[in-house]
């Protein structure tokens, strides 16, 4: 039983993102061209940036293309073409959709900024596999196109402990970069610029958690389908001022909304969970359908995989060796149970939905019983949606809206 | 279907949706109040459910079939159940608890297999009426394994396996057995099992397969095509009994 007519609440610091972002796309175009001063590095969303940073490289995250792609719904035009040089259907559609993207020569950020003709050219790329080993295979695709050098980590996976020895490993193996990055940048290895960009990605994480946390407050002033938009610099720049100065805007909105009982979804009667990926070609039908429904998403593990909590610019490798190993997609099933039950708790939450993302296994939860044992452990209603988060061949619009619609139906049946 | 204030069935009529949903919704209205004996303005409160449920411009409100087969069931066996609905188009399996409240519902993947379409499909593809599969399957007593997944490479396979000599029910059977083992698969069966939907209301071998496999009893609910239709009308008796008490009113 549904309400028409509500809609998401537009953000004013949204006006700030985009210029924000606009200088970080131009900025990358005029490196690419020679127009500026610089290098450019491809990274992966959880990679390195901070060591790269400290090299003076300019960040272009694929992943957050990927994402774009998703959004503008372009992927579904690409992820064929990449499928037909030999990458599945059944891996990343992220890959899929960037690497299409790539074999036609086309971004959708040329719609968006004018003068930007293609994505800037790499001359070096940096993977972690903390999040998945499709990166490894993404990025060395592209260091074979560009002939350039492909540096990464191979990250200890599946923890139920981070350990010393797996630190270790990665302390290493980032150390290892070194005479790369310096090569390709020109620069030598300075640990206070380090220690700097590793401080400012810190200050950055604090306040992306922090605005993160206002969900918190009933009703809450902001959703997940917000924070995927917002989380852009988080993402793409943390480790500058920009991303701190930009966090600090949009927080002392998230604030004044709260001040003045402003709620992101009017008559906020459910509070739910999202685990797993977006699904970015439906984010605002989605949005919508929950608006409708007066259910407000107020956590996801995906929003807070950009908090890392253990950088410490006084122990700039192991610390940031620790904040990359230690990220809940890189852990045991039970160190995410235990992860997700916390965040159930402390965000008030009725009931929790799992996004089962086909091309995405490593970022869904719901393969290994985990709805079923969550329900029995807190007591809350689960709910499974199969989808992806870029190809919408492997959505179903209205067995996913009747999904929501009748697990919102059940949410009311025990919350009065 | 439309029912009075005892929630006796006055009236109902099944049509085929197939593109026109408001037309065909239109329809079904006109005919269950034809067989009703009532007018439009005697019918006081209107539920629209199931896959067309938005597009039903007359109806007061929508809910979803998930809440409908539960809530028509539970009218029938007021006690903790599992109801399986077998559709055309998807498969549900709702868990109630003795209060009638949802604790639970699984819908199947973004996959035929299982579903009714699957048995039409197959049914086309064997020249079989679809109305006769129920009979042919039960002629069979050694059911064919079935090792596809995919309702088109299933199709494949059951015609290959009848080119290589193997009896069409026991094929038939195997396809039924296949059904009952993707729903089996979708989660666990507690409480009193009741089957409802279209499938089970002329393949009646589902549920009786589906008892066998599971190792549980399984009864198929009264008029099991329409219970969704009946739990929608219990669900608008008590949007009007509502309004009514709003209002003043008796019904």
């Amino acid at each position: 039983m549904s309400e028409k007519g509500l809609r998401r609440k537009e953000i004013k610091a949204a006006f700030d993102l985009k210029r924000v972002t606009s200088d970080y796309y131009y900025r990358m175009d005029r490196i690419s061209r020679g127009e500026e001063k610089g290098k450019i590095a491809w990274c992966t969303s959880v990679g390195p940036a901070e060591l790269l940073r400290a090299f003076g490289f300019e960040l272009h995250y694929p992943e957050n293309h990927g994402a774009i792609l998703g959004t503008t719904r372009t992927a579904m035009e690409y992820i064929p073409l990449a499928n037909a040089i030999g990458y599945s259907p059944e891996i990343c559609s992220y890959l899929t959709s960037d690497i299409g993207a790539y074999l036609k020569g086309e971004t959708p950020l040329s719609k968006v900024y004018p003068g930007i003709e293609s994505l800037p050219k790499p001359d070096l790329l940096a993977y972690n596999t903390n999040q998945c080993r499709d990166v490894q295979e993404w990025f060395e695709f592209y260091g074979r196109e560009f002939q350039v050098p492909v540096v990464g980590i191979n990250t200890p996976r599946a923890l139920v402990e981070v350990r010393e020895i797996d630190i270790a490993s990665v302390v290493r193996q980032l150390m290892a970069m070194i005479p790369t990055l310096e090569e390709v940048s020109g620069e030598r290895f300075d640990i206070e610029r380090f220690k700097e960009s590793l401080s400012l990605s810190r200050r950055c994480s604090e306040l992306w958690g922090e605005v993160l946390g206002l969900a918190k407050h009933l009703p809450s002033p902001w959703t997940f389908f917000d924070g995927t938009i917002h989380m852009g610099p988080a993402v793409c720049l943390r480790g500058t001022q920009e991303a701190i100065d930009y966090y600090e805007v949009l927080k002392r909105e998230l604030k004044e909304r709260i001040e003045g009982g402003v709620a992101a979804v009017d008559g906020e009667r459910f509070r739910l969970y999202w685990e797993g990926m977006p699904i970015w070609g439906k984010l605002r039908a989605l949005s919508e359908q929950f608006s409708e429904l007066h259910a407000s998403i107020v956590v996801s593990t995906y929003c807070n995989s950009w908090i890392f909590s253990a950088f410490d610019e006084k122990k700039p490798f192991e610390s940031m060796a620790r904040a990359y190993t230690e990220i809940f997609i890189n852990r045991a099933e039970r160190v995410k149970e235990a992860y997700i039950a916390k965040m159930v708790r402390e965000y008030r939450v009725d009931g929790i939905i799992f996004h089962d993302s086909r091309t995405c296994p490593n970022n869904s939860n719901a393969r290994y019983g985990m709805p079923q044992r969550l329900e029995k452990r807190l007591g809350l209603p689960c709910l499974v949606i199969d989808a992806d988060l870029n190809d919408l061949r492997c959505y179903s619009e209205e067995q996913t809206r009747t999904n929501i619609e009748a697990f919102v139906e059940q949410l009311a049946q025990t919350k009065r | 279907m439309i029912i009075d204030a005892a929630k006796t069935i006055l009236g109902s009529f099944v049509k085929k949706t197939g593109a026109d949903l408001e037309g065909s919704a239109t329809e079904a209205f006109e005919g269950a109040l034809k067989r009703a004996g009532l007018s439009p303005e005697e019918v006081r409160s209107i539920m629209a459910t199931g896959f067309g449920r938005k597009s039903v411009s007359f109806a007061q409100e929508t809910v979803t079939e998930i809440s409908c087969h539960s809530r028509g069931c539970y009218h029938y066996f007021p006690q903790e159940i599992t109801v399986v609905d077998i559709g055309a188009q998807d498969n549900k399996i709702i868990r109630l608890d003795a209060e009638g409240r949802r604790v639970g519902f699984k819908i199947n993947r973004k996959c035929a297999a299982g579903t009714g379409a699957f048995l039409e499909e197959m049914a086309y593809r064997l020249d079989i009426p679809l109305g006769d599969l129920d009979a042919v399957a039960r002629r069979s007593n050694n059911a064919a394994e079935i090792g596809s997944y995919c309702t088109v490479f299933t199709a494949t396979e059951v015609l290959d396996r009848i080119r290589r000599g193997e009896k069409v029910e026991d094929l038939v059977r195997g396809l039924y057995i296949s059904v009952v083992k993707r729903v089996l698969e979708m989660g666990l069966l507690s409480g009193r099992v009741i089957v409802t939907g279209g499938v089970v209301a002329f393949n009646p071998i589902v549920a009786e397969l589906l008892s066998e496999r599971s190792g549980r009893e399984v009864e198929i609910a009264p008029h099991p095509q329409e219970m969704g239709a009946f739990g929608a009308a219990l669900f608008a008796l008590e949007r009007a009994q509502t309004w009514a008490v709003q209002g003043g009113e008796s019904l």
